[in-house]
């Protein structure tokens, strides 16, 4: 048991000058993806190039990918053996922020449809001081 | 009968199953630790995001989003973010590799883009509130500070986390709980820049289009 864990933390020392050179090199190619990312959702926001109906599926999957490319690149996120844990969480952490997001919007969006008796916009009978 | 006589039994190596391998590598349990911490904290975000885009049209006749945010301003930001979690990663490295300058030189970058970020969004903040769309004006701008709100007060205590850190390797070295709780702090900013990809997509680009 006491070997094992010496074994463990002789994986955290420093590693050979080879690994920072490709750690470096990783994380260059992190940045890079992340503004290519980060620019095209903005090119894609103000150029009226793309369908505006097909804008906010875009700008969601750009920013899905980005999201990807942190996980991957930055947090270490991969299949690996040690991690896992790490995956499986990250799953339920997804299933229930999706559940959060869009179960709200539709929820909320049904009540207003069925809100036809009300004036559409509260602000017409509710004035702010 | 000779046959069994031969053939000697064989040892075979099977892999040692997970359950009897022991504990995991400590810097392996403290990460899943944090990844777990991260992820709850996504979650809170997700409840934030929600209140923010099921009351995005409800101006109550104030301003809307798209005649309050300057293009520019976001991209700024985002910029910051963007070099601020490439400079962590750089602290990360040279935490790794036990070298006091690179680790110094690294985290004074982030500390700058956070600071230059905390900056824009604070002036962004105070100009909103200067023109009568604070938090109070309506549902829109109540949900717009919660969510914009929350996401710098994390950004701000990353800052004091960092600076804590800093005192640490000055006065401590690199022991092995500092490097963890460094490593830790990697996994934070870098998660804090997974809930700004998130910000600058559904509140300023989504009021853009």
């Amino acid at each position: 048991m006491n070997t094992e864990a010496k074994a463990g933390n002789e994986r955290e020392q420093p590693g050979a000058p080879g690994d920072l050179r490709a750690s470096l090199l990783k994380y260059a190619g992190g940045l890079a993806l992340a503004i290519i990312l980060t620019l095209v959702s903005f090119w894609v926001s103000e150029s009226g190039a793309v369908w505006p109906g097909g804008v906010p599926v875009l700008l969601a999957a750009l920013a899905i990918a980005q999201m990807g490319v942190h996980l991957l690149l930055f947090l270490h996120i991969s299949s690996g053996p040690e991690n896992t844990n790490n995956i499986m969480s990250l799953a339920f952490g997804v299933f229930v922020v999706v559940l959060v997001i869009f179960g709200s919007m539709i929820i909320m969006h049904s009540l207003d449809t069925r809100m036809n008796d009300m004036p559409a916009s509260p602000h017409a009978t509710m004035a702010m001081p | 009968m000779s046959t069994v006589v031969d053939n000697p039994v064989q040892t075979i190596t099977r892999p040692v199953p997970v359950s009897q391998r022991g504990p995991a590598p400590r810097h392996v349990v403290t990460t899943y630790g944090m990844w777990l911490f991260l992820l709850s904290d996504i979650v809170m975000f997700s409840a934030f995001f929600a209140a923010f885009v099921v009351l995005r049209d409800h101006t109550a006749g104030g301003p809307a989003g798209h005649a309050l945010f300057h293009r520019q301003t976001v991209l700024a930001e985002t910029a910051c973010l963007l070099f601020s979690s490439f400079s962590c990663a750089l602290l990360g490295l040279g935490v790794e590799h036990r070298h006091k300058l690179a680790t110094y030189g690294a985290a004074a970058a982030t500390l700058v883009l956070g600071a230059a970020f905390m900056t824009l969004e604070v002036s962004e903040f105070m100009h909103m509130i200067a023109i009568g769309a604070g938090p109070g004006r309506s549902a829109f701008l109540s949900g717009f500070f919660a969510l914009v709100g929350l996401h710098g007060i994390h950004v701000a205590c990353g800052m004091l986390w960092l600076i804590v850190m800093l005192a640490q390797v000055a006065t401590l070295g690199f022991l092995p709980k500092v490097a963890r709780r460094l490593q830790c702090f990697a996994l934070y900013w870098h998660a804090i820049d997974i809930v700004w990809v998130g910000v600058f997509t559904v509140v300023y680009l989504g009021a853009f289009t």
